[in-house]
This record gives structure tokens, C-alpha cells and sequence, in this order.
């Protein structure tokens, strides 16, 4: 089995308008560095390539070793206009844990 | 300086009611000053109101407020510990004076309960306002609601003028909590890094039990104890800002530097520039630290001068959502199901946009556009759940869409059972920046 995100990192997503942000919390300290080597903007928009982002965003918050992904218009319009069972796209965080490193 | 205790007792409009006492039992054991926050408006529950208050001008308040305050308004008022919350919601008087019937009821002395007020923007000057920053965008038959974000500045005064209770519309969520803090220090409205502390704090504890166990807990990985009776949030605030977030006494649920950190990133964008009406808050440099078994302390959070706009949410008529569900179990189920999809596709397609879902298949990560659901090849799987959404701006042709999914059940493909069909208005979102001068916030005390 391929070693997936989930094993060293955890991850919440929040919502604003057709914006979703995914935070990626590394469990250790010293698994910081290879999630900032690995998971670059790249990678995140690719993951998310069904939902077409705009634009992907990642921001270092290193005394936290986490980072947080911004999304743009993943969410088809967002809370008050997808057709998403899942309108907040609460359940993208996990999609993101499945990135393979 | 003793430090003040905000708790929090809900953190959203429908959360559990019996969370707030275990939190109010448990501020009251500490001592020293305290507070109770109640976070009721999501982006959407607010114009929910608002289309209520439309209907009927007593309503437009949270629709759960009397299960929210009565089994703590007597502890709170006897013990002073004031309660904050946006449960005004697009009628904050309205709240008012059933708080003050509740007390009434409950043989309490008439508490001294604050309004604030100017967050409505949707009467006619504030609709001009509106109208004024969306330029074409803005659709005047179509107009539902708008309201400004308000801060804590009116929260803490009305708190120094002695209110025990503060009834606010839409107020920033942190504003709940930084309003009752101000108040207690003192502070002045420029004190920019304290203020951008108790902001951070106010996030931690808006949404109730997400940093006390909740969206968070993972058999196996992430694990969580007794959380069906998870106990929601406290922050110790300090006087530089800084706070240590615990929960309430004998419950169950997790502050963990883990929760703690998830929730601090939850909904935020740029750490840098975490904007609300009060302060540009910067957590970038910011420290989360487990200090013992459900007490992590956050510091470091740094404060900028606070914009010079408001952030207002309008909403428009947006027409009607609806959507339906039929299930298929056994040999070659995927199959009929996906055959149920084409032939909704066939009946409605020319008639509306139609997001399918094949719960059990592909139902959550696939698109409105249906991209993903194309690729996904057939798993056979033998209990597949078809859902079908739409959105219209005529009811009818959504009732049309919720008869043609229960016609499934005769005229579709075998063995289709357990249809489920739904509807509801639809308010579509804009967003403004607004002057403050354009929104003045103020408050007063209601009279009963």
C-alpha cells in the first residue's frame, strides 16, 4: 500500500462563500518539512481538479507545523447554490489526506 | 487583574441545548467574572429569519432561544454571568422581550437585557446603500435581506452600562466573545494586539464543539472520548490577549493542541490578515501549547488597525431548490440505478440543470457538472441510492422535477423503492464592503 497523507497529517475544511480552505496538520513536528516539500499548490489543484479551482493557495504557519490551502470556486457557488449533498465541502478535507507522499 | 472566562453554549442555529448549563455550572464553580456566548447566524440562517420576519413581524429571532436561555437564565443572572449572543438574529427585540417573558415566567427580577442595533440594512436607506456598492448587480424585485457585520465595540459598552444580557443581529463571531472581554479590561478600541487575541479566542469558541472533540474525532487515528456528550468550550482570556481554551466539568470530548489547532485554521484564509469589524488579527507567529489533559494555551496572536469597511452579506431571491432520492439493491443494482439517472436525465435535463449522486458510488467529491460521476466506471455494487438535484427559478418546474422523481417508482427501472423528494427557497449571495459611517452600530436598553 502507497503511503498516503493520512498517516502523518490531519486536516479540516472551512468554508466561505465559493471559497473552501483545507487545513494539513502534521501529527509530528518533524514531518513538517516533507509536507511543505510535497504538497505544494500544485499537487492540491490537481487532487481537486473535478471541481475545476480557480486558483489554489497555500499558506506556512510553521510554529504550527501545518500549512492551509485556499481553494477558489470549488464549491459550486458555494453554500447557497450548489447542488452538493455536501454544500460546504466539509468531507474535501479527507479527499486531501488521500494525496499519496 | 483576576482573568475572565468566556464560555460557549452554542454554535450554530440548532445546536444541542443541553450543552450551555454543564458550561454555566462550570463558570460559576471557577468564580470571577464570566460570560456565556450563543452563536446562532451561519451566512444563511440570518436571511432565513429575515424571509420569517417577512411573514410575520413578531418572529426573525432563533427559533430555539427559549431552549437556549431557559435552563441557564437563572444561574447566569444570579451568579453574573452575562450572556451574549446573536440569537437577535433579524429581530433582536423580538428576542428581547421573550428573554424578559422567560424571566417573567421563571419569577426572576426583570433582567437588564442590551440591544444592539444597525446591522439591518434592509430597509430603504439601507437598500439604497446596497444598491449604491452592487451597481448593476443589484435587483431590486429579487432583494431579500442585507446585513452589516458588526463588532464588539456596542457589545462592551452596553456590558459597562450595566446590561446582564446583550442581544445582538449580526455581529462578527469573535465579536461575541471579544465584546465581554473589553468590557472587563477596559480596553480601548486600538489596543490592536489584545483585541486580535480574544479575536482568536472568539474563533475558537464560535463554533461551539469543533474544538472540543467535534469534526474531529476518527476511530483509530484521532480518538475522542464520550462524545456523545461532548463538553463545549471555555477560554481563560488573559490581559495581553492570550487565552487558554479548556471545556466544561465532568464532560465528555477533547481540547487537544490538535483540536485546538484544527479549528484555529477553520474557515480562515490568509493567516496573516484574519479580518473582522474589530481588527486585522495575524496568527502567523502564533503559539498552541498543551498545557495539561484539555488546557492548551494559544499566544503569539498579533493585532493590525482595524479596516475602515463592513462586511455586508445580501441576499436575493434565488428561486427553488429540489431534490430526490430513489434506492436499488441486488444483482446488477448500479445498473438500474444508473439507468433511473438517464432517464430523469432524458425527462428533465431540457428543463433544468440536474446534479446526479449514486449514494454508496460516487455521492460527495464529484461536481455539480457531473464530471466526475461520467468517469466513475460501474463498481456493481448491490445497494446504490440515486439522488437527483435541481434549482429553478419557477416552482413548478421544480414540482415538476420532485413528480418525475416519484414517478420513478412505477414508470423506472425494477426494484426502485424508498423515494424521498424535497424542496425549498433558494437565496442567492452577494457580498459588499460598506463605509462604517454607512452602518453606525448602537445599543439600548430594553424596556419592558
Amino acid at each position: 500500500m502507497p503511503r498516503t497523507l493520512y498517516e502523518i497529517a490531519h486536516a479540516r475544511t472551512g468554508d466561505k462563500g465559493n471559497i473552501a480552505n483545507i487545513s494539513l496538520i502534521a501529527y509530528k513536528p518533524e514531518d513538517y518539512e516533507l509536507l511543505v516539500r510535497e504538497i505544494t499548490e500544485e499537487r492540491v489543484a490537481k487532487q481537486f481538479s473535478d471541481r475545476s479551482p480557480s486558483k489554489v493557495t497555500r499558506y506556512l504557519l510553521p510554529k504550527l507545523h501545518a500549512m492551509n490551502f485556499i481553494l477558489h470556486d470549488v464549491l459550486d457557488g458555494g453554500v447557497n447554490d450548489s447542488l452538493n449533498l455536501d454544500m460546504h465541502g466539509k468531507s474535501l478535507s479527507f479527499h486531501l489526506l488521500n494525496l499519496e507522499i | 487583574m483576576k482573568t475572565i472566562s468566556i464560555g460557549c453554549g452554542a454554535g450554530f442555529s440548532g445546536d444541542r441545548t443541553d450543552a450551555a448549563l454543564p458550561v454555566v455550572k462550570t463558570l460559576i464553580e471557577r468564580g470571577g467574572a464570566s460570560a456565556i456566548i450563543f452563536e446562532n447566524l451561519a451566512e444563511r440562517t440570518l436571511a432565513t429569519h429575515q424571509l420569517t420576519k417577512q411573514s410575520n413581524p413578531d418572529l426573525g429571532y432563533e427559533p430555539l432561544l427559549e431552549l437556549e436561555i431557559k435552563p441557564i437564565l437563572e444561574d447566569c443572572l444570579k451568579h453574573g454571568v452575562t450572556i451574549v449572543g446573536n440569537f437577535g438574529a433579524a429581530n433582536p427585540k423580538g428576542a428581547a422581550k421573550l428573554i424578559m417573558q422567560i424571566a417573567k415566567d421563571l419569577g426572576l427580577p426583570n433582567p437588564r437585557i442590551a440591544v444592539i442595533e444597525g446591522d439591518d440594512l434592509s430597509g430603504e436607506r439601507g437598500k439604497k446603500i446596497i444598491h449604491e456598492h452592487l451597481g448593476k448587480e443589484f435587483n431590486h424585485e429579487k432583494f431579500v435581506c442585507a446585513n452589516a457585520y458588526q463588532g464588539a465595540l456596542e457589545i462592551a459598552q452596553a456590558i459597562q452600562a450595566g446590561a446582564q444580557i446583550v442581544v445582538a443581529g449580526r455581529v462578527a463571531d469573535p465579536s461575541l466573545t471579544v465584546g465581554p472581554v473589553m468590557a472587563h479590561y477596559r480596553w480601548h478600541s486600538d489596543q490592536w494586539d489584545e483585541i486580535a487575541g480574544a479575536t482568536m479566542a472568539g474563533h475558537l469558541l464560535e463554533c461551539g464543539a469543533q474544538v472540543s472533540g467535534g469534526y474531529f474525532a476518527d476511530p483509530g487515528k484521532k480518538e475522542v472520548s464520550n462524545m456523545e456528550d461532548v463538553g463545549f468550550p471555555i477560554a481563560e482570556v488573559f490581559p495581553d490577549g492570550s487565552c487558554i481554551i479548556t471545556k466544561a466539568n465532568n464532560t465528555g470530548g477533547l481540547v487537544s493542541a490538535q483540536t485546538v489547532k484544527e479549528q484555529l485554521l477553520y474557515e480562515l484564509h490568509d493567516p496573516a490578515a484574519y479580518i473582522t469589524p474589530d481588527v486585522v488579527a495575524d496568527i502567523t507567529m502564533a503559539i498552541v501549547e498543551e498545557l495539561e489533559k484539555d488546557r492548551v494555551r494559544l499566544s503569539g496572536v498579533k493585532g493590525h488597525p482595524q479596516t475602515s469597511t463592513l462586511k455586508a452579506n445580501v441576499f436575493f431571491d434565488g428561486g427553488w431548490f429540489g431534490e430526490g432520492e430513489i434506492s436499488y439493491a441486488g444483482q446488477n443494482a448500479e445498473t438500474r440505478a444508473r439507468l433511473a439517472m438517464d432517464i430523469m436525465q432524458k425527462r428533465m435535463g431540457g428543463v433544468m440543470q440536474l446534479r446526479f449522486d449514486l449514494i454508496g458510488v460516487s455521492s460527495i467529491l464529484g461536481d455539480d457538472k457531473n464530471y466526475m460521476l461520467k468517469r466513475v466506471a460501474n463498481s456493481y455494487s448491490q445497494d446504490v441510492r440515486l439522488r437527483v438535484a435541481g434549482q429553478h427559478q419557477d416552482l413548478n418546474e421544480v414540482d415538476r422535477l420532485l413528480r418525475e422523481l416519484t414517478a420513478l417508482w412505477t414508470g423506472g427501472p425494477a426494484g426502485g423503492g424508498g423515494v424521498r423528494v424535497g424542496k425549498r427557497r433558494r437565496l442567492s449571495t452577494q457580498s459588499c464592503l460598506v463605509k462604517r459611517a454607512h452602518a453606525p452600530a448602537s445599543f439600548y436598553f430594553f424596556d419592558a
